[in-house]
């Protein structure tokens, strides 16, 4: 399992980069997960990353594209303009929680 | 009398008042199903109907000859359900109180939840083949097809039998040749998925027969809309792919009606305990196939197996025990390849379809993961298993609800993590 460094802080990752202890994320952390992707995080990012965080903690898994419009009030344009080519992996990468699966 | 409502006559809530009508009471317990259509389809044939291998008459039954003896059948339209009063009003203004309420509704296909995708092309160039009237349309369709771009399409995830529409391909492929217009026409699968299925090791292999079969594949491709005009179909990050025909699985969505009741998620699918097929909201409310959230194949065998599980556990709420019958995700699908053979997948939720035998070990006699004509033969003779197995609620022998291990090829990897 890698680990390095990230704003100060040594994390652990799988292969492709998502953390696999949430418990070592914060603010800081995101904002190095995100520079690693290009993407300076904004306001608007963090309503994504908050809207992820909170749905993850009440159901345990990282919430779809329709789970993100409906309950987050969060349109698909938007998250392509936020993270673009797959929204949902790298805002979920950017917020310390596993890569999402689309299960069945 | 006590009242034991299922809402929804499909597989599911069919195969739930055979059980049940033979285990409850007949002095106790009244059963009740209410079903919108006055048909019953036999949902797996749609995918045989484009390329004429079924007809109509196949797929289609009346109600009266699918509905259970000793149970009583209302069609009509539910309006919503009154969980904290125990009842369900109906569209024509009447109410069914109930004891216990299974919801069996289901999920549809929602065309009008993609931009653009019901405007102008809808069943012209633009076709479905999950519903009776969709797979009708699309029947015609291909009868005129002279070749061209063939786009085989996928909305988002979860749908229902989410390899139908690779089987398409190959189906599509086969019959093609038949026609001798395969030559001039090109098959483009397209899917969110970053694969062909969304299992590692049945990805690989199906990934392989694509390329085989000369069907190109678009991964990761997330729709935005269709644009009838310009016959194409682009994603949100403006990647777009051209069709003469797009067959597409649009969004799947449970009934509104869950909506309306204020019991489902963003997809109308109700938030289920995914071992005991429970309500998570109410104790008396219990729900099974589609119209559940549980994170396993929308598809009838899966509906079938939950259907052992949830049969035992109203029987332990009635007597007033802990729900001990436990749902462990089991899937059994077959995948039509085309040319009389099939693959056969079997997996729940915590086992990857993997290689093996079907159901013995070494006997078989079916091949899991890999082609062969007695998997095309076992998909065949299911239509009259289904009519005459599954939804009287007769058990098939050597397939239980429980997943077995016996016979599987498992990787060393996922063994150990198992373990």
């Amino acid at each position: 399992m890698p680990t390095k460094t990230l704003a100060g802080t040594p994390v652990d990752t799988d292969d492709e980069g998502y953390l696999v202890n949430h418990s070592q994320w914060n603010k800081d952390v995101a904002a190095a997960l995100a520079a690693e992707d290009g993407i300076t995080l904004t306001d608007r990012h963090w309503k994504v990353i908050d809207f992820i965080d909170a749905d993850f903690k009440e159901r345990g898994v990282v919430p779809g594209m329709r789970r993100m419009n409906k309950v987050g009030n969060i349109p698909t344009k938007d998250l392509y303009a936020l993270f673009p080519d797959g929204p949902i992996k790298k805002a979920a990468r950017i917020s310390g929680y596993p890569k999402p699966v689309s299960c069945v | 009398m006590k009242n034991l409502l299922i809402l929804g006559a499909g597989t599911a809530g069919t195969m739930m008042a055979s059980h049940l009508r033979r285990k409850l009471p007949k002095g106790d317990w009244t059963i009740t199903l209410v079903d919108r259509a006055p048909d019953h389809y036999y949902q797996p044939g749609y995918l045989f109907m484009p390329f004429g291998i079924y007809s109509e008459d196949d797929v289609r039954r009346p109600m009266s000859r699918t509905i259970p003896r000793g149970t009583v059948y209302r069609e009509a339209d539910v309006d919503r359900i009154d969980a904290e009063a125990n009842r369900v009003h109906l569209q024509d203004g009447d109410e069914i109180p109930y004891d216990i309420l299974i919801i069996a509704t289901g999920v549809h296909p929602a065309p009008g939840q993609v931009e653009g995708m019901v405007d102008g092309d809808w069943r012209k160039n633009v076709h479905e083949f999950y519903t009776f009237e969709g797979a009708q349309a699309l029947t015609e369709r291909m009868k005129s097809w002279q070749g061209g771009k063939l786009v085989v399409h996928i909305c988002e995830m979860p749908i229902k039998c989410p390899v139908a529409p690779l089987e398409f391909c190959f189906l599509a492929d086969a019959w093609l040749q038949k026609q001798g217009l395969r030559d001039k026409t090109e098959i483009t699968y397209v899917t969110p998925m970053s694969g062909a299925f969304t299992k590692p090791v049945a990805s690989g292999i199906l990934s392989k027969l694509l390329d085989e079969k000369r069907i190109s594949a678009v991964a990761d491709f997330a729709i935005a809309r269709v644009d009838a005009e310009r016959k194409a179909i682009v994603s949100w990050d403006e990647k777009e792919v051209s069709y003469d025909l797009l067959v597409t699985v649009p969004p799947n969505m449970g009934a509104e009606m869950i909506d309306r009741s204020g019991l489902g998620d963003e997809l109308n699918c109700v938030p289920t305990d995914k071992h005991t097929l429970q309500s998570k909201a109410h104790a008396n409310i219990f729900v099974i196939g589609d119209a559940t959230d549980c994170p396993t194949s929308k598809a009838g065998s899966v509906a079938h197996f939950e259907a052992e599980v949830l049969t035992e556990n109203i029987l332990h709420f009635v007597a007033g025990e802990p729900l001990r019958s436990r749902f462990d995700g089991h899937a059994n699908c077959f995948i039509e390849s085309g040319h009389g053979k099939a693959f056969l997948l079997d997996f729940n939720y915590d086992q990857e379809p993997v290689t093996g035998t079907f159901p013995l070990p070494a006997v078989g006699p079916m091949k899991l993961l890999a082609e062969s004509r007695l998997n095309h033969l076992g998909k065949m003779a299911f239509k009259w298993v289904y009519w005459n197995v599954l939804l009287p609620g007769l058990p098939i022998p050597f397939v239980g609800h429980k997943m077995s291990l016996r016979g599987k090829k498992i990787p060393p990897k996922e063994l150990k993590a198992a373990a």
